[in-house]
């Protein structure tokens, strides 16, 4: 890839004249060798997969195998039917749709990672609802996947996207992050405008830990979720005012790199921090716990899988 | 970088709810199954750090089984993966471990089938993404983005010399290259990232080379070779 940084998508973009997207298109093509329209057709399959996951949340039941969530994608959608919402049609069905996908995952249905299933709803929230509003084509959206991909490609060389090892901020903040900026390109905005709503974004999420409830992906993850996609239309709509992250974004994310290093691990979705953590999460746990049987340590345990190096990390 | 391409942030398709713990999972088991060659009869899986913590919950369990089973990120019988590894005479066991990991999301893996056994030591590092770190006690560093051609030989010089030529030969580019032996003279492996697919003429040419004992290909996208044992 010709970048690892946010500002070096811009300086590219803007001297070439490309929006992000197509400068991601042409390094996926270079990068891997595969045709132009492979790597198109199969972000396009990604496309169909996450409007699935929306029709599937919004018609389906999908309590999870926990039973401890579900419906709550439904119940927006039909708030948002029944009158005017508080923070605006447009977020509220955002909202809706982020809630849907993410209760399929919940329920173990199928969904894309963007850029992990924690945070799998944030970008269909944002994108489809916009979709629907603006009445865009589905090759329009594509290619607002290509430039989040870009956008998610940085953080996660740079920092991290996994709530395992950077918390929440890491999971939820990134696809935010992803899913402003790609936000910003879709309504036609800057490169430029697109990193600043990431950092206007990122700023934002820094410090939010990773706490699920039982260890599942359910409480908080999926509120998160439906809150997120609001984040990321609002910081879309900051950056496409005029307003600039006044640290720039690229050091946002090396915050977030430091931040998420420096929590503890118990707020590191082993659930035994935060909301996992409070009476109530402990309560769902003890109810939810399964028999331990046959599960003890190997009897010809010998050796630690740390012998080898440890994994490159900051 | 650790993570290659737009693919590995958008995407992959696959069966909720943990890109770590079920996608990455699916994808460490099923890196294991194509390593060990066919479906193994019995498997043995310890998990270490969050892996162990929360296996339960995230269907990690089902994901690992799944991957055993050949089967892809979104397949839907991941969920019953359990009923249908008893269907295929597979036996699969859980150990947690407490002791330090490279990784919070790591794995053991050791198969059997037969009289073949191996084993792989493997991370879920974040949206599905994996990184293996050792095969049959060997150190690697395989992220299964790329076809992987994995050479059992023996150390000897000029092994890998006739090894890159047939490579070289056939046309495919070798982007990542990594060597590992047990001893001097003793035996050896070696792991390569190819930027194509391996052809099966360039695999019979390896495979007739001297002092390589045995040639494993891996290969997420295009799925497992015909069971080789």
């Amino acid at each position: 890839m010709r970048f690892k940084h946010l500002h070096e998508l811009n300086t590219i973009c803007t001297a070439e004249s490309k929006t992000i997207a197509e400068l991601m298109i042409e390094e996926q093509v270079q990068e891997t060798n595969t045709p132009r329209a492979g790597v198109v057709q199969q972000m396009s399959d990604y496309y169909q997969v996450m409007k699935e996951a929306v029709h599937k949340g919004l018609t389906e039941d999908t309590t999870s195998r926990s039973g401890l969530t579900g419906g709550d994608g439904k119940k927006m959608a039909e708030y948002i039917r029944q009158g005017e919402t508080c923070s605006g049609d447009a977020s509220a069905l955002a909202m809706a749709y982020a809630l849907c996908v993410s209760e399929v995952n919940a329920s173990m249905g199928r969904i894309v990672a963007t850029p992990t299933a924690g945070s799998c709803g944030i970008i269909p929230g944002v994108f489809i609802s916009s979709q629907e509003r603006f009445g865009w084509s589905d090759e329009h959206l594509v290619n607002g996947l290509f430039c989040a991909g870009a956008i998610g490609y940085v953080i996660a060389n740079n920092s991290f996207i996994s709530g395992a090892e950077g918390g929440c901020q890491a999971e939820v903040g990134s696809a935010i992050g992803m899913a402003a900026g790609a936000m910003v390109e879709l309504r036609g905005g800057t490169p430029e405008q697109v990193v600043h709503a990431v950092g206007l974004a990122l700023k934002n999420t820094l410090g939010l830990i990773c706490d699920p409830v039982a260890g599942l992906v359910e409480i908080p993850c999926i509120v998160r979720n439906g809150l997120g996609a609001v984040t990321a239309l609002a910081a879309a709509d900051m950056a496409l005012a005029g307003v600039r992250s006044a640290i720039p974004s690229d050091e946002v994310i090396d915050v977030m790199l430091e931040v998420g290093s420096a929590m503890p691990s118990r707020h590191r979705e082993t659930a035994q921090g935060g909301l996992a953590q409070t009476p109530t999460g402990r309560k769902m746990m003890e109810k939810l716990a399964k028999p331990k049987a046959k599960r003890a340590e190997p009897e010809s345990e010998s050796e630690s899988p740390g012998e080898n190096e440890p994994e490159a990390k900051a | 970088m650790r993570f290659k391409d737009v693919f590995s942030i958008i995407g992959p398709s696959m069966t909720g709810p943990s890109s770590s713990h079920t996608a990455g999972a699916a994808r460490l088991g099923r890196i294991a199954r194509q390593w060990l060659g066919c479906t193994p009869e019995r498997a043995r899986l310890t998990l270490y750090g969050s892996f162990a913590d929360t296996y339960q919950g995230h269907g990690t369990d089902l994901a690992l089984i799944g991957g055993l089973l050949d089967y892809v990120t979104d397949d839907p019988r991941i969920p019953d993966a359990e009923q249908y590894a008893e269907e295929a005479g597979m036996e699969v066991e859980f150990f947690t471990s407490g002791l330090p990991a490279p990784h919070p999301n790591t794995v053991k893996i050791e198969l059997w089938h037969g009289e073949r056994k191996c084993s792989l030591i493997g991370a879920s590092i974040g949206g599905g993404s994996v990184s293996v770190h050792a095969l049959n006690d060997f150190r690697v560093q395989i992220s299964g983005e790329f076809p992987t051609l994995v050479l059992r030989h023996s150390d000897k010089a000029g092994v890998l010399a006739s090894v890159t030529s047939t490579i070289s030969s056939s046309g495919v580019n070798i982007g990542y290259m990594q060597v590992d032996r047990k001893a001097r003279d003793g035996e050896a492996l070696t792991a390569m990232e190819m930027d194509g697919v391996p052809n099966p003429e360039m695999l019979n040419r390896l495979r007739s080379l001297d002092h390589v004992l045995e040639i494993r290909v891996i290969d997420l996208k295009r799925g497992v070779e015909p069971d080789a044992v």
